[in-house]
C-alpha cells in the first residue's frame, strides 16, 4: 500500500520535472532490477523456515535453512574439499567440450561431406542418456578426474556444436560476396567473417553449458567416486544426513550461478557491436 | 578457356578510351523450372573516366549485368572486357571495386577498419601496392571524425558513405554499384547523388551505377543504358549531355524532364 503511494507521488513530479528526474528515475530503477527476485526468494526460505519448524518436520526429511546454514560454518572443510574437484572437472569439461564442438563446426562448415557423415552421429549420441553414458565412461577411463571430465564435456558438445554451425554459416550472401570481389580465401573468410559473426550464436551456447558442465561433472561423480560434490551427495542421501545433501546442492547450484555470470559478463566484454541486424 | 581468348582479343582491340566494353553477353540462370534467360545479346561500350547509369523495370537483370562484370555471376556467352582483362583477372588485380545495396559492412570493426578491410584480404596474388590513404577517404565522403565509431552508430547513409570509402581505398579504375542508395529516403539519396558525383570528378573513377529511380539515372549518368525485362535486352543507350558540374537545381529545368520524360517513355515499353 506504502509502496503504490510512493509510485504515484514519484510519478507526479516526473511528468512536471522531465528529463532530469526520469533520469534519477531509471537509475534507481536499475539499481532495484533484482529487488522482486531477492525478495521472492527470502520470501521462500522464510516460507520454507515455517513449514518445517511450524509442522515439526524431522530434519532428516527436510531440514530448516537455518540448519543447512550451519552446516557451511561446521562442516565448511567438507564441503570444500569436494568441492574442488567438481570445479576442475567442469571447467575442463567445458574447455574441451566447446573446444571440440567449435573445432568439428568449423570442419563441417568448409566440408558438407564431413557434416554429412558426423553430423548425425552427433545427434545419436545426444540422444542417449548422459545418465546411461557415465558408466560406459568409467569403465573406459577408470575412477580418475577423466570420465567426470569427458562427461561434463559430452554434455556441452552439444548445444555448442549445433549453435556453432548455425553461427558459422549464419553469414549474409551479400558479405560472402564482398569477399568474393576481393578475392578472400576460404581462410580469410572464416577468420574475418565466420567466426565473429558466429560469435553471438556461441555465446547463446556457452551460456548453456556453463551450468550444464556442473551437472555434467556431478552426474559424472555419482558413480563409482568418492570425492566431489556428487559423491557427497550421494553419501550424504544415504547416510540421511539431510542438511549437509542440502547445501551441497546449494553449492553446486552456486557453482552452475557463477559460471553462467562469468560467461554473460565476457559476453557483454566480447561482443559490443549489435547482432541480428543488417548493415 | 574461351573466355580467356575472348579476352585477350578484347585487349588488342580496346582503345585507351574504352574502360568496359561488353559484347553478345547471355547469362542463364538455372532453377527448378528449367533455365532462366536473365541477358540475352548484351552489348555495349563504357569510356574512361565515364559515369554510366543502367536503368530497367525489376528483373531486366541490371543487377545481374553488374554482377557478370564483377565475376559474380558466370556468364553463358559473349564477352567482358575490363581495360583488357577478363572479369575474373579484373577481380584478381583489384580493378573495380563493389558497392551494394546494403552497405554491408561488418558490425564488430569500427568505421576505420571497415574502410581497410580490402588492405587485409586477398592479397595472394599480386599485392596491393597503390591504395588510398583511409582516413583521406573518410574525409572524401565526410566522415572525418567518425572513426572509431561502430557501423550501428551510424545512420543508414552514413554507413553507405563507409561503404564508398571501402571500395575506393585500392584507387579501383571501375566503380560497380548495384542501388547504393536504393534503401535510403529521398532527401538523403540526393545529398549522396551530389557528393557522389563530386567524388567521380575527384577520383576520375569509371562509374557503372544500377538504379530503378529515373531522376537519378538522368541526374547521375553521362549516358544511361536502358534494358528490358525477361530477357534482359539493351533498349538504348542514350547520351545525357548536361552540362558538368550538375547541380539538384537543374532537375527542374525543361531539359532534364525531357530527358526523364524519353527514359519513362522506354520503361513503358520495357514492361
Amino acid at each position: 500500500m506504502t509502496q503504490a503511494e510512493v509510485g504515484a507521488s514519484a510519478a507526479k513530479p516526473q511528468a512536471a520535472a522531465g528529463a532530469g528526474v526520469r533520469g534519477g528515475r531509471a537509475k534507481t530503477f536499475r539499481r532495484f532490477r533484482y529487488a522482486p527476485a531477492v525478495g521472492a526468494g527470502a520470501g521462500m526460505v522464510v516460507v520454507w523456515h515455517l513449514i518445517v519448524t511450524g509442522f515439526d518436520i524431522p530434519t532428516y526429511i527436510a531440514p530448516s535453512p537455518w540448519q543447512v546454514l550451519q552446516v557451511f560454518a561446521t562442516q565448511g572443510d567438507i564441503l570444500w574439499v569436494n568441492f574442488l574437484p567438481t570445479l576442475l572437472e567442469a571447467v575442463c569439461g567445458f574447455a574441451l567440450g566447446n573446444t571440440v564442438a567449435v573445432l568439428l563446426a568449423v570442419w563441417f562448415v568448409h566440408s558438407g561431406l564431413a557434416e554429412r557423415a558426423f553430423y548425425p552421429i552427433a545427434v545419436f549420441i545426444n540422444t542417449i542418456p548422459i545418465i546411461a553414458i557415465a558408466p560406459i565412461l568409467v569403465l573406459m577411463l577408470g575412477n580418475g578426474y577423466e570420465p567426470k571430465i569427458v562427461i561434463a564435456a559430452l554434455i556441452c558438445f552439444f548445444p555448442t556444436l549445433v549453435n556453432m554451425v548455425r553461427g558459422l554459416k549464419a553469414v549474409s550472401p551479400q558479405m560472402l560476396e564482398l569477399m568474393r570481389v576481393l578475392s578472400a580465401s576460404e581462410r580469410e573468410v572464416l577468420f574475418k567473417i565466420r567466426l565473429q559473426s558466429s560469435l553471438p550464436f556461441l555465446f547463446a551456447a556457452l551460456r548453456i553449458a556453463s551450468t550444464t558442465c556442473v551437472i555434467g561433472a556431478i552426474v559424472g561423480e555419482w558413480i563409482g567416486s568418492n570425492y566431489g560434490l556428487g559423491s557427497l551427495i550421494i553419501e550424504a542421501t544415504y547416510n540421511f544426513r539431510a542438511p549437509l545433501l542440502y547445501a551441497t546442492v546449494i553449492l553446486g547450484a552456486g557453482l552452475a550461478v557463477a559460471f553462467f555470470v562469468i560467461t554473460s559478463l565476457v559476453e557483454r566484454i566480447v561482443l559490443k557491436w549489435k547482432p541480428g541486424e543488417v548493415y | 578457356m574461351t573466355q580467356a581468348t575472348a579476352g585477350a582479343t578484347a585487349g588488342a582491340e580496346a582503345s585507351a578510351a574504352t574502360a568496359i566494353s561488353v559484347r553478345g553477353l547471355s547469362v542463364r540462370f538455372d532453377g527448378d523450372a528449367g533455365s532462366v534467360t536473365a541477358l540475352d545479346g548484351v552489348g555495349f561500350e563504357v569510356p574512361e573516366a565515364g559515369f554510366v547509369t543502367m536503368l530497367g523495370p525489376s528483373g531486366c537483370g541490371k543487377s545481374t549485368l553488374l554482377r557478370a562484370i564483377a565475376d559474380l555471376v558466370p556468364m553463358a556467352a559473349g564477352a567482358i572486357s575490363i581495360f583488357g582483362r577478363t572479369p575474373e583477372q579484373a577481380r584478381r588485380a583489384r580493378d573495380f571495386a563493389f558497392v551494394f545495396q546494403d552497405a554491408t559492412l561488418l558490425p564488430w570493426r569500427s568505421v576505420i577498419d571497415n574502410v581497410r578491410l580490402p588492405l587485409e584480404v586477398g592479397r595472394r596474388g599480386g599485392a596491393v601496392e597503390q591504395h588510398a590513404e583511409p582516413e583521406e577517404l573518410l574525409a572524401l565522403v565526410g566522415l572525418e571524425g567518425r572513426e572509431d565509431a561502430l557501423p550501428h552508430e551510424l545512420s543508414g547513409g552514413m554507413r553507405q558513405r563507409v561503404s564508398i570509402a571501402r571500395a575506393l581505398v585500392c584507387r579501383p579504375r571501375v566503380l560497380l554499384m548495384d542501388e547504393p542508395f536504393g534503401a535510403l529516403d529521398e532527401i538523403k539519396r540526393d545529398n549522396l547523388n551530389e557528393e557522389l558525383l563530386r567524388i567521380w570528378r575527384e577520383t576520375g573513377t569509371t562509374i557503372m551505377f544500377v538504379t530503378h529511380s529515373v531522376p537519378e539515372a538522368a541526374f547521375l549518368g553521362q549516358k544511361c543504358l536502358v534494358l528490358s525485362a525477361q530477357p534482359g535486352r539493351v533498349l538504348e543507350y542514350m547520351d545525357i549531355g548536361f552540362a558538368s558540374p550538375r547541380v539538384l537545381g537543374m532537375r527542374d529545368t525543361m531539359e532534364f524532364v525531357q530527358v526523364t520524360a524519353h527514359l519513362r517513355g522506354l520503361l513503358e515499353t520495357a514492361r
